[in-house]
């Protein structure tokens, strides 16, 4: 690790990335990220590696596509209508079982919307967004440091399990500032161009093909289920939570990313009042932690869902509690953060008297 | 120790510039920094604002509903972020574009002349330098010392024949609070 350095987030995901190892960007611009392309225009080119501003979201998420399909560590970034736009490309790359890296940094919608933090792309994220049986592994860190942290996580797993990872993040993420330090660089000449990967022949036996098409069903349901038995896998092995203040908690607030940030400002006021409150905070969205909200659901009186849309993860967090215990919700929408005290204020409703 | 600053402002007033001083100062000392820069699509003229948190400890929320403290530029600021003070506060205020007093009497209040000062001094950029001096002097987040060395982070090729200026006018800034210190 260095020394710390004062960033945006929007130019700490771009850094991140290119320690990471991503050898190309692909992307059209989008506020409130657009620290990061810039970010990667400079730097890409210094290095030897590819930046590439496309014509559209479409045609940047097809590049990535295409850098997928020979091994590279390729990443776009964007935000909520640009993500929109690239569905498709998503869909594909699922179907191709290829890995890549890409960033949302949330926006209000639907629509055009506005500049503004918001957290709705969450169902787009987790439930696929284009169209098929398919997932992408999506991390929704909380802070600057952990966003930096779980880039070199998102491009070894979209390495390790040929798939599509999202790096959930928002718009107040991308723009507020704060010190991070980086991890050691990954050594690039040590990653190896995958088995399968279309380079050309070469000196293989074989050619390689990489395709999203089956025409006949029993093929393509052949693909659905070698897609599924790898989305079993993933389930059984990479989900990631963090636990505040759960151990003696009598309620949870559930919260990802920006709003957990400020769910954990929360939890102080509630333990001040001498009230115990705690906080789980998925940061795999999908796969979810189902097992582990399941069992805090045989401690805790209720769980209150905290999210800046209007209660998407709390469909999850639903499932996850099984009708255990009452699930509450509150949220904001259009861009609109909560503060801590208007959070509390809610909570307190609930809790009633105190 | 956690001080929560906003300064708020109208775009070019240097209202983010004197924000992210503040935060490289107290990276610098090792402290936990957020800075949280809101404002509209316009690069000029629009309103901005931004929260700074300066800590000892690992900080949760970065968004200020409270202000402990607030650097207001211009009247609207003052209008907006005045009933939103924690009572006690401090009110740093750019009084060159503020023709009218405070209402409530539960803040502490530091009114300076900061444009006309700023000018005296060479450049009415360095208003929010002023203001963030006085600021520092009267709260303490961080030493005035800091904020000197960080002005090099941000003027840097050609802006970094401005680096004295600035820091003439955060020594400013903090004697005029001195003086308002001293003087209660």
């Amino acid at each position: 690790m260095g020394e710390k350095v004062l960033m945006k987030g929007a130019e700490a995901i771009a850094e991140a990335a290119i320690r990471a190892g991503c050898m190309a960007f692909f992307g059209y611009p989008i506020t409130p990220q657009n620290e990061t392309p810039e970010y990667f225009s400079r730097r890409m080119p210094e290095l030897g590696r590819v930046f590439l501003q496309a014509e559209s979201e479409v045609a940047a998420i097809n590049m990535v596509y295409g850098a997928a399909c020979t091994g590279t560590r390729v990443i776009t970034t964007s935000s909520s209508p640009g993500i929109s736009l690239m569905q498709e490309g998503f869909s594909y790359i699922a179907n191709s079982n290829v890995g890549c890296v890409v960033v949302n940094a949330m926006r209000g919608g639907p629509g055009l919307g506005d500049i503004a933090p918001a957290q709705a792309d969450y169902f787009q994220a987790t439930k696929g967004g284009g169209h098929g049986d398919y997932h992408s592994i999506v991390l929704a860190p909380h802070t600057i440091q952990e966003t930096v942290d779980l880039m070199y996580d998102a491009f070894d797993l979209a390495d390790k399990y040929r798939i599509m990872v999202v790096m959930l993040v928002d718009g107040l993420m991308g723009q507020m500032m704060e010190p991070v330090e980086f991890k050691e660089w990954v050594d690039v000449k040590k990653l190896k161009t995958p088995e399968w990967a279309t380079v050309g022949q070469g000196d293989r036996d074989h050619r390689n093909i990489i395709t999203s098409l089956e025409i006949l069903p029993d093929g393509l349901e052949k693909m659905n289920l070698a897609l599924q038995a790898k989305y079993k896998k993933i389930k059984e092995n990479e989900v990631r939570l963090e636990e505040y203040k759960m151990d003696d908690a009598e309620y949870a607030l559930t919260a990802f990313g920006t709003v957990a940030r400020i769910a954990k400002t929360v939890v102080e006021m509630a333990r001040a009042d001498g009230i115990k409150l705690g906080l789980i905070r998925p940061i795999t969205v999908w796969p979810f932690p189902e097992k582990e909200i399941n069992k805090r659901a045989d401690q805790v009186k209720f769980f209150f869902d905290v999210e800046m849309n209007e209660g998407q993860m709390l469909e999850d967090v639903k499932l996850a509690v099984n009708g255990k215990k009452p699930v509450h919700y509150y949220g904001r929408l259009g861009g609109v953060v909560p503060t801590a005290e208007e959070i509390y204020g809610e909570f307190k409703k609930l809790v009633g008297g105190k | 120790m956690e001080k929560k600053l906003v300064i708020a402002g109208f775009g070019g007033q240097g209202v983010m510039l004197a924000g992210e001083l503040l935060a490289e100062a107290a990276k610098d000392e090792g402290k936990f920094v957020t800075f949280l820069p809101s404002y509209g699509p316009e690069m000029r003229g629009g309103t901005a604002n931004c929260d700074v948190i300066v800590s000892d400890k690992p900080i949760a929320s970065p968004v200020i509903a409270h202000p402990q403290a607030a650097i207001i530029m211009n009247l609207p600021s003052l209008d907006k972020f005045e009933p939103l003070m924690e009572k006690d506060g401090l009110l740093v205020l750019n009084k060159t574009l503020i023709p009218r007093e405070v209402k409530r009497t539960d803040v502490r209040v530091l009114q300076i002349d900061a444009q006309t000062v700023a000018r005296e001094l060479g450049n009415e950029k360095a208003t929010n330098m002023i203001l963030l001096g006085a600021y520092a002097e009267v709260e303490k987040p961080v030493k005035l010392e800091s904020l000197k060395n960080a002005l090099k982070h941000f003027l840097t090729g050609k802006k970094e024949a401005l680096i004295p200026l600035n820091e003439k006018a955060l020594e400013k800034g903090a004697e005029i609070a001195r003086e308002f210190l001293g003087g209660k």
